[in-house]
């Protein structure tokens, strides 16, 4: 497929966002540059001077709201993408309503347990679409340790063994690698839809 | 019992065991997990009473913390 059909058939297309710190606001860019048509993006945080080592933020965005400074440098790449978001804290609540209508679901979240949580309210509310998740992309290094698998709809992006801690910290390099894997894989779908 | 855990055939012993009977005998200690018995998704309150039998493919997805 050519790259201008690509775009085309992804300006039809909608990807929902669930967390824009280094997983979704790096995969919304990705989606965003090769022409996604609308993007619903939530999240209840500021940007802060930690999140520069590896999210899509700027130095003069600290104190944002990351789903304002996000929709900022989205539409600096892309004037035309129609970008929905809110800033909320998820929950098992109001996940249903939030993402209504996309045709894809990206977790970006940080905490493991919250991870659990939309996995669990995304495919109780929609069981046949399809679900892309990050697991384990902490430290440095290792490159081909991270990779993508599926279970049914639901597809897992990362090293699936990493996790953070004061010694492995999340970084630009491995949390762009999984970041992009999930935008990958998710275009390489809205692509056969 | 024959199943398949997380893509590998393994087998299990008795006819049926529970969710949390097979996280134990697996050493499976992670507290975040996402867990399907042929498809079905199977939430935490229901580990005890889930039943795994013969022939059930079983997926035990681990959730880590980053991004």
């Amino acid at each position: 497929m050519n790259w201008l059909k690509i775009q085309e058939k992804l300006s039809y297309r909608s990807a929902g966002i669930a967390g824009a710190g280094g997983l979704g606001s790096n995969c919304a860019a990705a989606l965003v540059r090769v022409g996604i048509g609308r993007l619903v993006i939530c999240d209840f945080d500021c940007v802060e001077e930690s999140n520069l080592n590896r999210q899509f933020y700027f130095r003069d965005q600290i104190g944002l709201d990351k789903v304002e400074a996000l929709k900022i440098n989205l539409l600096r790449i892309n004037p035309g993408v129609i970008i929905e978001t809110h800033k909320i804290r998820l929950t098992t609540e109001n996940i249903p309503e939030l993402f209504n209508g996309v045709d894809i679901l990206f977790e970006a979240f940080d905490r493991a347990d919250q991870k659990v949580m939309i996995i669990e309210s995304a495919l109780t509310t929609w069981p046949d679409r399809p679900l892309i998740i990050g697991s384990g992309m902490a430290g440095f290094g290792d490159s081909n340790s991270i990779r993508m698998r599926n279970v049914g709809n639901l597809y897992i992006c990362g090293d699936e063994t990493t996790e953070i801690s004061s010694d492995l910290s999340p970084l630009a390099p491995r949390v762009g690698i999984v970041a992009n894997m999930m935008a990958n894989t998710g275009i390489d779908l809205l692509l056969k839809f | 019992m024959n199943i398949q855990l997380n893509n590998n055939p393994d087998i299990i012993p008795g006819d049926s065991l529970s969710i949390s009977d097979i996280l134990r005998l697996k050493n499976f200690s992670f507290p975040n997990l996402v867990i399907k018995i042929n498809g079905q998704l199977i939430r935490k309150p229901q580990y005890d009473s889930a039943l795994v039998h013969d022939g059930d493919i079983v997926e035990i997805i681990h959730l880590i913390s980053g991004g």
